[in-house]
């Protein structure tokens, strides 16, 4: 899988999540950028992106997770 | 998939965004249909947030009961449940407000009056511990995690006034001993495992109700439901992903207390009842009984379905077929499990099914909303959801090994207890088909109630009465003058109380026992006017309609009431969406009206010193416990 289809794939998600269809993935997006990402939608941010992308993350690499750029990566990572 | 009995709905997205365009008043019915759908948790979440911005236009438009407020409270984070608890809701078609607890704090909130869950007022109490709460402690045992429960029960129930569900817990924890671990009985996963038991043992004398989690999560297993990591992240028991299927548990609970369960499965014949086309393959040639796995897998499906029947569900047939076909395979293919006296309602022939259903519905007494319609076709599935979007439509697997598992999957039919006229209902429908041929041999009415030869046997409210008196009095919705709602609790506070009249009423006739079939509930009115008794509740089942039940029953009203000294007898007719048939109950037995709101609501009275009853073909006899058991057996 590219770069650019894990972009598209957790762009979806994102606008599912935040119910927002104009939102624009960048890879320093935090949580302070968009409105909504509160604990919440956090949690169901990465329950449906462990389902969408059928991986599994590791407690520990959600707990060092800096921006979507990175949570890219480690997509990245795991699906190969 | 978690809500797997749901149909899919690939455009579900841009349905929601045509939805929300619509004015206030437009988009209940399609934001229900949008619940009725096959969605995760994102969906659920997404519908929720839109739902409460609509706030009360969407309340207000709902109106298959009145809203509900349920109290959620917990040790761990249940937030991401809310939503979907809410949304199993619309599906069901009521508005439900949430209060979610602070975390930790359920039993300070129920010990306290001054806290925001009293000012809430909950109908309903869901108590959702986790596991760890309950047995992961240090020095943790059954029964101090039962004490503890029990005590919060109690508050909910006598200082809040609420009816209480409990959770029963989630085994998480992993075993110490493995297959044995019951030789360890204070090991975390043994203590888990002792007290559902004990609360299965418990639950019904309490008066509460199970949330039966813990088997609830063995269809698609632990790990589904459970992520330890989750656990330990954000503190959520039950993974988000499977928060729309525990939400619709909460649901079904829900409408059940509300008596919105379903009553009726509707069943379609070829390829549901058995594999093939009887019109087409012949009675030889179905495929139904031992020999074939197919044939085993309807036959399956057919004894779910007598099962259902045995416990109070009403069977009924619709079928595009010659009737003479249809009825054929009932009365001559020696595999076929179902009979014809199985079935309350037959209808095959070759009209449409929404036709057909409204016929069957109209038949049965009962509401379209009460109906359960299990067809292996999607295009006559399609149809029904589309022309009848009150009757719920299970999406059938093409397996017919899978058909019973959905049926039962997605909880039509739930149910918080079992009175002996659930068990005898399918015998009930029977003995109703041989009065009505007693009916068709009557050349005249009066002929045809006197032949019946009735006696209305009737009691104060018993103890022994009470689960089936507080089932009708929460399931009965047409013969119903104020449709209103009591809790076993509730009614159990009437046993006994000299200045309130209540009745339940019993027929029988020489068919046999139709069980308890009208509650009455008179109370002293407030104020000045002592000497008035104030008919609070006057509900009837449909099944006795037209046998002058309601002219006996007023009779025997008017005499009790005089022993309680009244002079007078008000009565009052709420409206409902149901109850249009009793409009003009009152008015039909002789009473004045004496005002009629805007809302149609109106209230009656009966002046007792010029009463005089009609006469019946009804002996009105004072029954007694024993004397009701001697009836039994006569017939």
């Amino acid at each position: 899988m590219t770069t650019e289809q894990i972009y598209a794939k957790l762009t979806d998600i994102f606008r599912d999540v935040f119910d927002d269809e104009s939102l624009v993935l960048t890879p320093e997006l935090t949580a302070s950028d968009v409105p909504g990402w509160d604990s919440f939608n956090h949690i169901n941010l990465i329950v449906a992106t462990e389902v969408q992308f059928k991986i599994k993350f590791k407690t520990a690499e959600l707990e060092s997770l800096r921006n979507v750029g990175h949570l890219v990566e480690v997509i990245a990572s795991k699906v190969g | 998939m978690s809500l797997f009995w749901l149909p899919q709905q690939p455009d579900w997205n841009a349905a929601l965004l045509e939805a929300r365009k619509r004015p206030a008043r437009e988009v209940a019915p399609r934001f229900v249909a949008l619940a009725n759908t096959s969605i995760d948790f994102l969906q659920t979440a997404k519908l929720d947030k839109i739902v409460q911005q609509c706030g009360d236009d969407l309340r207000a438009a709902l109106t298959r009961t009145r809203p509900m407020k349920l109290a959620l409270l917990g040790s761990s984070t249940l937030t991401h449940l809310v939503p979907a608890i809410r949304m199993a809701a619309l599906r069901r078609g009521f508005w439900l407000d949430v209060f979610e607890g602070d975390y930790g704090m359920y039993h300070h909130e129920l010990a306290d009056p001054s806290s925001a869950l009293y000012t809430f007022q909950p109908d309903v109490v869901l108590l959702a511990l986790d596991a760890q709460h309950i047995a992961g402690g240090n020095g943790a045992s059954a029964e101090h995690s039962l004490a503890n429960l029990t005590a919060c029960w109690k508050l909910a129930q006598e200082q809040l006034g609420a009816t209480v569900i409990q959770q029963t817990v989630l085994p998480v924890f992993a075993p110490l001993l493995g297959n044995n671990e019951q030789r360890l009985p204070l090991s975390p996963f043994s203590i888990v495992a002792e007290v559902n038991h004990r609360l299965r043992q418990q639950a019904p004398q309490a008066g509460v109700h199970l949330l039966s989690l813990d088997t609830l999560t063995q269809d698609e297993g632990l790990k589904t439901w459970h992520d330890p990591a989750l656990w330990h992240r954000s503190k959520q028991e039950v993974s988000p992903r499977m928060a729309p299927l525990y939400g619709d548990h909460v649901g079904r609970l829900l409408a059940a207390l509300r008596g919105l369960s379903y009553k009726c499965l509707v069943l379609d014949l070829d390829n549901t009842l058995w594999g093939g086309v009887i019109g087409d393959d012949g009675l030889e040639g179905i495929l139904l009984g031992q020999g074939h796995a197919v044939g085993e897998a309807h036959t399956a499906f057919q004894h779910y379905a007598k099962e259902l029947a045995g416990r109070g569900v009403i069977l009924a047939v619709c079928s595009k077929n010659d009737d003479a076909n249809a009825r054929a395979a009932f009365e001559r293919h020696p595999e076929m499990l179902l009979r014809i006296k199985d079935i309350a309602c037959f209808i095959a022939n070759w009209q449409d099914k929404a036709t057909n259903l409204r016929t069957i519905a109209e038949t049965l007494n009962i509401g379209l909303d009460s109906l359960v319609f299990a067809d292996d076709n999607p295009f006559e599935r399609n149809l029904i959801r589309q022309e009848l979007p009150m009757v719920a439509v299970p999406e059938l697997p093409e397996d017919p090994a899978l058909y019973a598992s959905t049926i039962a999957g997605a909880g039509y039919f739930e149910s918080l207890s079992v009175t002996k006229e659930d068990l005898e209902r399918g015998q009930q429908y029977q003995l109703n088909a041989e009065r009505n041929r007693l009916r068709e041999s009557s050349t005249d009415m009066a002929g045809f109630l006197r032949g019946l030869e009735m006696q209305l046997i009737w009691s104060p409210f018993d103890s022994v009465g009470l689960s089936r008196i507080t089932q009708l009095i929460n399931k009965s919705n047409q013969f119903n003058l104020t449709t209103r709602r009591y809790t076993e609790t509730e009614v159990a506070e009437l046993i006994g109380q000299p200045e309130c009249l209540t009745l339940q009423l019993r027929l029988t006739d020489r068919f046999g026992d139709n069980g308890i079939i009208a509650i009455i509930i008179g109370r002293p009115a407030h104020g000045s006017e002592t000497d008035v008794l104030e008919l609070d509740t006057w509900l009837m089942s449909c099944r006795v309609l037209g046998r002058q039940v309601e002219e006996a029953t007023l009779e025997l009203i008017v005499k009790q009431a005089k022993l309680l000294g009244a002079r007078r007898i008000a009565g009052f007719y709420l409206p409902t969406a149901k109850n249009g048939m009793v409009k003009d109950h009152y008015g039909r037995l002789g009473f004045l009206q004496t005002s009629l709101a805007e809302d149609g609501s109106s209230s009656w009275i009966l002046e007792l010193k010029t009463f005089e009853a009609k006469p019946t073909f009804i002996q009105i006899v004072e029954g007694t416990l024993d004397h009701r058991t001697d009836l039994r057996e006569a017939h």
